[in-house]
Formats: C-alpha cells, sequence, structure tokens
C-alpha cells in the first residue's frame, strides 16, 4: 500500500487553477520530494493531503484512509514541520512537546517519557526548560521537527525545512531526516533546494502551475532531462562572452546565457575547455550536471515572485 | 530514535477540545495573579466610585442601594467583557498571529475541536472574572444569602454567550484594529441599555424591549434577583435565550472560521 497516493488532484481559487490534475504515489519508507518554483502549487498540495482544505476533485489516500472524509483519523500517525513556525511562545521546549502530544490524545505520563528521547533527537536535550524566544532559528526548526514526531508517526510532512537555516543548522536538519529515514518513516518533503533534493529525496515530482512536469529519482532526471557536463563562463575584465558564445555555440549541446554567465552543457566538454583557456577575459568553472540544472530547464530562468 | 508504535488512544470526539482549553489554561496558570488582579481593578473602581459616590445622591432602587443595584450589573459586565476580551484579541492572536490553531490543526483534532476549546475557554475566563467580582461583592456585604452561588453558572452562561458571539467578530476580523468596532458597536450601547448602570425603565419603551432581549440584559436578569437573594422571574426564558445566543453564535463563528482557515 502507498503511504499516499493522489489521483487527479485539482483546486482552484479565485479562478486560477493552482492545482491542475496531480497524481503521484508515495511507497511508505522512502523520501518523496515535491519540488518546484514559488506559486507552483507546493503548499496547497500538501495541505490538500492533510485534508485541510477539500479539493474541488481528485482523490487522495493518506495512510489508507480517504481524504478529507478520514483526515482526522489519517493525521493521528502522521507529522507535519510547517513551512513557519508556530511553536508556543509562552512554553518552554519541553512544555511545547507536552502540549503538543495531548493534541494526539496521548497520556501525560507517556508524553513526558518521550520528550527527554525526542530533545536528544533534536540536540536540545540542555534547552528542556528554555523559553522559545531564546532558541536560534536552527534550533526552533529541530524543536519543531521533533514536535513533529511526538506521535511517533509513520508519514511526516516536511514543507520547507531548511528555508532561512545557515549551513551548519541545515546539515543536522539533513542528518535527522536521513535518521527517519533509516527508521522506515515515509518523508515527504518540499523545498526548492535542489542539493536538499538530491541529498535526500529517493523519488522527486517536479511541478509548476500545479502540474507535474517531471518524475524520477535525481539522477533519473539529470540522466533524462540534460547533458552530463556544464561549464559555466563568465566575463572578467574586459572579456567579450557573446563573441565567444557565438563562436562557439556548436561545441555544446545547449548554451543558455543568464546574465553575464553562459551555460554551456555538453556531453563532451573537452574541446570546449581548450578553447576556453585561450580566451582572454573570461573565467569558466566545470562540473557534473545537477538538480538545479534540470530545475531550470524545466521551469525556465526567469523570476518567480 | 525509539520507533515502536505508540498506540494513539481512541478519544471521544466530543472531547476533542479538552487539550485546547487545556493549553490555554497552562499560558494562563503562568500569570493568573497578575491576570486576576488586572480584570478586578477596573470594574471594582467603577463599582465602588459609582456605586458610592453616585449613588450617594441617588434613591434607592426597587429597594436596594444604588451601589448593590450596581454590583449586579458589575458582575454581568465583568463577565462579558472578560469572555469578549479572550474571543477577540487573544483567540485572534493565537489564530492569526502565532498560528498556533494551525500548528492544532495538523494533529488529528479538527477546526471544531479548537472552535470549542477557544469558547469553552473564554467562557472560563469570565468566570474567573465574574466570580473574583462576586467574591468582593460578597465581602462588601451587597448579597443576601446563599442564593447568590448560583450567580456563578448564570455567569458561565453569560460567558459562553458573549464567547461565541466574540468569535464570531474573530473570524471575520481582517486585524486587531477591526475589534473597537465590536466595542464601539455593540457592547458599549448594549451595556448602557441593559440595565447595568440604571434600570431600563429610564428608556423609551422600543428601546427597553431591544435591550431586554440582548444576551447582557439576560444575565443581568438572572444575577441581579440571585444577588438579592430572590429566584430570578422567568429564569428559565432566561437561560434559553443565554443558551441559544451561545448554541447559534457558536455554529455561525464555526462556519465563518472554516471559510477562513480551511478554503
Amino acid at each position: 500500500m502507498a503511504a499516499l497516493d493522489v489521483q487527479d488532484l485539482r483546486k482552484t481559487y479565485g479562478g486560477t487553477e493552482v492545482v491542475a490534475g496531480l497524481s503521484f504515489a508515495v511507497e511508505a519508507g522512502r523520501c518523496f520530494g515535491l519540488l518546484g518554483p514559488n506559486g507552483a502549487g507546493k503548499t496547497t498540495t500538501l495541505r490538500l493531503c492533510l485534508g485541510l482544505t477539500g479539493p474541488d476533485s481528485g482523490a487522495v489516500r493518506l495512510n489508507g484512509c480517504a481524504i478529507p472524509d478520514q483526515a482526522q483519523q489519517a493525521r493521528a500517525r502522521v507529522g507535519v514541520v510547517p513551512q513557519f513556525d508556530n511553536l508556543d511562545p509562552d512554553f518552554t521546549c519541553a512544555e511545547n512537546l507536552l502540549v503538543f502530544g495531548r493534541y494526539f490524545g496521548m497520556k501525560d505520563a507517556d508524553i513526558r517519557a518521550r520528550i527527554p528521547e525526542l530533545l536528544e533527537f533534536a540536540s536540545l536535550s540542555s534547552k528542556a526548560d528554555a523559553k522559545i524566544s531564546s532558541l536560534s532559528g536552527g534550533m526552533k526548526r529541530r524543536l519543531t521537527l521533533a514536535r513533529a514526531l511526538v506521535n511517533d508517526p509513520d508519514i511526516v510532512f516536511l514543507d520547507e525545512p531548511t528555508t532561512g537555516l545557515d549551513p551548519q543548522a541545515r546539515h543536522l536538519i539533513w542528518d535527522r531526516l536521513k535518521q527517519l529515514k533509516s527508521a522506515g518513516k515515509t518523508l515527504i518533503l518540499t523545498t526548492h533546494f535542489m542539493d536538499e533534493a538530491e541529498r535526500l529525496c529517493d523519488t522527486l515530482i517536479v511541478i509548476d502551475h500545479g502540474r507535474k512536469i517531471a518524475e524520477g529519482s535525481p539522477r533519473q532526471l539529470i540522466a533524462e532531462h540534460i547533458e552530463p557536463q556544464v561549464v559555466e563562463a563568465y566575463d572578467e575584465a574586459g572579456g567579450d562572452l557573446p563573441a565567444f558564445v557565438d563562436a562557439h555555440r556548436q561545441l555544446a549541446g545547449r548554451v543558455e546565457t543568464s546574465g553575464e554567465t553562459a551555460f554551456f552543457y555538453c556531453s563532451d566538454p573537452r574541446p570546449l575547455l581548450a578553447r576556453l583557456a585561450e580566451a582572454p577575459g573570461l573565467r569558466y568553472v566545470h562540473r557534473a550536471s545537477n538538480l538545479e540544472d534540470v530545475f531550470i530547464k524545466l521551469t525556465g530562468r526567469e523570476l518567480r515572485d | 530514535m525509539n520507533t515502536t508504535a505508540l498506540s494513539t488512544p481512541t478519544r471521544l470526539p466530543a472531547f476533542g477540545w479538552f487539550p485546547v482549553w487545556q493549553r490555554n489554561f497552562l499560558v494562563w496558570r503562568k500569570l493568573a495573579l497578575p491576570s486576576i488582579l488586572g480584570n478586578l481593578a477596573d470594574p471594582l473602581i467603577y463599582m465602588l466610585g459609582l456605586g458610592y459616590g453616585l449613588g450617594a445622591m441617588l434613591p434607592e432602587i426597587n429597594g436596594t442601594s444604588y451601589v448593590a443595584f450596581l454590583a449586579a450589573g458589575t458582575v454581568c459586565a465583568s463577565t462579558m467583557n472578560a469572555a469578549t476580551f479572550e474571543a477577540l484579541y487573544s483567540a485572534f492572536s493565537r489564530m492569526h498571529v502565532q498560528k498556533t490553531w494551525d500548528a492544532i490543526l495538523n494533529t488529528p483534532l479538527g477546526l471544531a475541536d479548537v472552535v470549542a476549546g477557544e469558547l469553552f475557554w473564554a467562557a472560563t475566563k469570565s468566570l474567573f472574572s465574574g466570580a473574583a467580582i462576586l467574591v468582593v461583592v460578597a465581602v462588601l456585604g451587597l448579597t443576601h444569602g446563599p442564593l447568590a452561588l448560583w450567580a456563578l453558572p448564570a455567569i458561565v452562561l453569560t460567558g459562553l454567550a458573549f464567547a461565541a458571539l466574540g468569535l464570531i467578530w474573530n473570524a471575520l476580523a481582517p486585524s486587531y484594529d477591526f475589534f473597537m468596532y465590536y466595542f464601539t458597536l455593540f457592547i458599549t450601547p448594549m451595556t448602557l441599555i441593559s440595565g447595568v448602570f440604571f434600570p431600563t425603565d429610564q428608556l423609551p419603551g422600543w428601546l427597553a424591549t431591544v435591550g431586554g432581549w440582548l444576551p447582557l440584559a439576560q444575565g443581568v436578569a438572572l444575577v441581579r434577583p440571585l444577588l438579592a437573594g430572590e429566584v430570578p422571574p422567568n429564569a428559565l426564558i432566561h437561560i434559553m435565550v443565554l443558551l441559544a445566543t451561545a448554541g447559534v453564535a457558536f455554529v455561525i463563528a464555526l462556519r465563518l472560521t472554516r471559510r477562513r482557515l480551511l478554503k
């Protein structure tokens, strides 16, 4: 049985179809990524999956329960890390966990027995009696993650879990999410950090304008959608980048220019690299293509506000 | 991390509001004493100032002193204000600013549990407030006999009605500023025509009739005789009106909140 099964989901707000016929399934025990630019419909999709709003049409089954009819029953086995922290500012870390456990109908004694373990998982053992206002952004995120685990859920939804965190804090969150995956939890994650998706997700879908535009593992998506190598070239002190691009376009499978940088997507970058080495005033970087290249190819370079 | 499945006890859905109430109670407990004193000071100053100061110039009203007349009105007005403040400002903070309701809605609890938890919590706070005034009134010797204890359930009913009415306005509010209109257009005029400060027979007949059906007047009609040691006339009607107000307003508040949060 799939942990989450979504069939032809549709939702319209004010005449705009925010989710426009989305279908996907998440196998139990896997980490599933829901990727897309801002406004692609990621958060609305999560809300529909949790039964926090009803679809115009389509079907969702979460942990075997029909959503939204049996959403409250389904949510008993689910944890949610929302995009914006909504910890209780009036409580300490430990009290936040206690109060949250009560919403699941857990007994106080059971929750209290679990709190040290949850705080340790969040690396917050020394902060049990600390006020929320004294925590850093990373600590708040970790406490939010611990709070989502209070009921020992089978499925954890994470809406942009590392947005706004510094690299150290992000790495710690990633480490914990990997631990959860090895413990057999299903993770459903939205993000627009492609390195995050590449590290964590077994499979992912890319959505834009409420529609699925790609699906697969990070490696599959890179192999299917894009040349394996990228050379980025940019102007440094008076080099003529446009002229170079025009003259050497045929050395790459595809060339994209964005501002002062040209991206050459190629299978064999050696001839291009040789030319670049001779070109005056141009600097360049050669790297393997990644999920971000796929994402940009699929959703375009223009800003989404 | 230990992954043994914790059994989630099946809870009667009718009690889903309780952990929400419990959360608010835990926050209140941390600030209980200043909160009670703060709620007590303002109405007492008015009651004692107007009651003894203005009352010295006034004749008795239906055989009681003006301060005793005002005491019953003050109990009800404090109850109303406490329930209203909680259902407007405090509930709005939790719903809109702190997003506490959003966090709760990610658990097995539903919006009905959240709104009912807020309803019962606001009524609880109004009971603290009304009861505190009642104690002071009793100590001042302005009550007559144990029948005054029946004012407590009347306070709860009044609190429920105003909590539910406040939650309707809360569901519609774009910001805190919006709550001022509720006070200037509804609460303040109602206080003046519900027999809190003076008997409603001083008003034009039609206004007295309108005022008589408002929930505050229903509370006053129960509490004033009880403090005077009498069984309120038509008690059942007043109880039913308050219960109906609370019930209907709750259903409307829940629908409007659902439209706001779960659209």
